[in-house]
């Protein structure tokens, strides 16, 4: 192994550890404020991968409709809870602008050839569609069993992750695909040549994790997706809803997500069930953060980035076998350190 | 009694088959401190957190001229009920600046200059957290986590403040802080639902007492009568009353 090879690797490796970076960042908000282990984090990178490749290629864009049915699904819901609250039922105007949005959104993906719209407009359109997919999946399945354990919480993960590949399937096919890079060339730095679409990932990822960061830190609304993590009465008790935590962080998660599959599609071929992986490993990033920790996530999910990738050149049948068993030592280690921990409720 | 701003009548909670509250009716005036007393288990804390919607119950709730019947506690925060709960839950992680800018979040839209006036009228009150402003809730002492806690839920602005236990576990000196500052609020205005297990000081500071016994409101009358009432003296204040009584004179 030459200088060369390292540096290769090393930027293989920054380019897939950033995107696991975010995916730990997202799971970790999801756990933290609503206690949800966020399995289909995943379906938001591959769904956001494959209708950009979907469009690009001039096959038709089949997220709307799933979009969509969510969007009714959520409706009928709200009235069936205002019924049951108030006595009789109402519509909502939130609901109503929900399932107007989907379907202005369906006619446009439908109608309107976007191929050569251009990335940034594609990219636009791709999150328009995936980030209400998110408040959509928190409302549709999520809020009426806020309350349960996480146990259930999690079960209920895995089987809307379950049914999104189903979904994804039926929409996009059995094929894979990948996109167009955002742009050509690259940066030369000494003897190494830094591919643009690493320089594309490394530039989104930090300036997504900056606005996170400024958001958590200075925002009001920041603060209280905060204070709902730390203290979930405490956030109640001030008028912060949990509910609407409960969507903020989904739909920050579809946000991050969408935009992991926009900027990993042209590195990946990606498949309707490429997401799991993926977001398994930024899963292990925020494992080793303790599920706690912001930083630790990240810098987690980076490790894991650089593993696969130097295992890939030494072992490349392994490598997946290589990273997911460094979460061993890790769980370990934590459940040696771990001497349990008294909530201040 | 003026005219009331919350009226409870014949309030139920149950856990599982076990009645912790049976048909409590309650009422607080404009402006008033009522105290709610009673031994440890009596259904104190569940009586709270009915009233603030934290617990299902059955009976009603009047409160601001809104009739409800097992509430919402975010329509009750929006309708101006402060809750400060046994255990402060407060957002330990979090600067005691965070914590009272988030106290204030029902008033998301008013401006930065709004919210740093009310921030700065409640640092009079409360002169510590003011140099404690940049610390983590966590690493406060007893005291002035109450403190923070009682001044998180007036930077909303609250109609009635609802107290659970304000004393439980400070110091004596910090106690009568928190005493004091009871008494200022209603100076100010802020109707008081005080539960204290502290039964000499709540009676001493409040209006109008009531006496829950295993869920049921036991007896009921104006505070300065209930204090000298020998049922309740004998209950409640007996010696431990005697000994404060002689402590403060």
């Amino acid at each position: 192994m030459n200088f060369q090879i390292v540096m290769l690797l090393g930027q293989d490796g920054l380019t897939n550890g950033a995107i696991y970076a975010l995916l730990a960042l997202s799971i970790l908000l999801v756990f933290t404020v609503t206690r949800i282990l966020l399995i289909p984090q995943g379906e938001f990178v591959a769904f956001a991968a494959l209708t950009m490749a979907a469009m690009q290629g001039g096959t038709p864009v089949r997220l709307g409709w799933l979009l969509l049915a969510l969007a009714a699904a959520a409706m009928v819901m709200d009235i069936h809870a205002t019924w049951r609250r108030d006595g009789r039922p109402a519509v909502r105007r939130g609901s109503v602008l929900g399932v107007g949005y989907a379907a202005a959104l369906t006619v446009l993906t439908t109608l309107v050839p976007l191929g050569d719209a251009g990335v940034a407009v594609q990219a636009l359109v791709t999150m328009a569609l995936i980030v209400p997919l998110g408040l959509a999946l928190y409302r549709v399945f999520y809020q009426p069993i806020a309350a349960a354990h996480p146990l259930v919480l999690l079960i209920v993960s895995i089987a809307v992750h379950v049914v999104l590949v189903g979904v994804g399937l039926l929409m996009f096919g059995p094929e894979g695909a990948r996109t167009e890079p955002f742009s050509d060339g690259g940066l030369r730095l000494g003897m190494v040549m830094l591919n643009s679409q690493t320089l594309w990932v490394v530039a989104v990822s930090l300036g997504l994790i900056l606005g996170l960061y400024l958001f958590f830190e200075r925002s009001l609304y920041g603060k209280a997706l905060r204070a709902a993590a730390v203290n979930r009465l405490g956030a109640e008790l001030v008028g912060i809803s949990p509910e609407l935590a409960g969507k903020a962080s989904f739909a920050l998660a579809a946000l991050i997500g969408s935009l992991s599959g926009i900027l990993i599609a042209p590195i990946t071929t990606i498949y309707y069930d490429s997401g799991f992986i993926i977001s398994l490993k930024g899963f292990v990033g925020a494992i080793i953060g303790g599920l706690a920790s912001y930083p630790v996530a990240a810098l987690g999910a980076l490790l894991i980035g650089q593993a696969e990738s130097f295992s890939t050149f030494w072992a490349s049948s392994y490598k997946e076998v290589i990273v997911f068993t460094l979460i061993l030592p890790v769980l370990v280690w934590r459940s040696l350190s771990h001497h349990g921990a008294e909530d201040e409720e | 009694m003026s005219a009331p701003l919350l009226e409870v009548s014949d309030l139920c909670v149950s856990y599982g088959k076990i009645e912790a509250l049976s048909n409590a009716s309650l009422r607080v005036g404009e402006g008033q401190i009522v105290t709610v007393i009673g031994p440890n288990g009596a259904g104190k804390t569940t009586l709270l957190s009915a009233i603030m919607g934290v617990l299902p119950s059955r009976g009603r709730i009047r409160f601001h001229g809104h009739d409800q019947q097992s509430p919402a506690i975010q329509d009750m925060v929006a309708r101006g009920m402060s809750l400060v709960p046994e255990k402060r839950a407060l957002f330990a992680t979090m600067s005691v600046e965070d914590n009272l800018r988030l106290g204030g979040f029902r008033f998301h839209s008013r401006s930065r200059r709004e919210q740093d006036a009310a921030m700065e009228g409640l640092y009079a009150l409360f002169p510590r957290l003011k140099e404690r402003r940049g610390q983590m809730a966590a690493t406060l002492s007893g005291g002035e986590r109450q403190m923070l806690a009682l001044a998180r839920a007036l930077m909303g602005g609250p109609k009635l403040l609802m107290l659970d236990e304000p004393s439980l576990g400070l110091a004596p000196l910090i106690v009568r802080e928190v005493f004091r500052i009871i008494a200022e609020l209603r100076r100010k205005g802020v109707s008081i639902l005080l539960i204290e297990q502290n039964a000499w000081a709540a009676l001493r500071v409040a209006d109008y007492a009531y006496v829950l016994e295993l869920g049921r409101i036991a007896m009921e009358g104006p505070a300065s009568e209930l204090a000298h009432d020998p049922r309740v003296v004998a209950a409640y204040l007996g010696m431990a009353g005697k000994h404060q009584e002689m402590l403060a004179s």
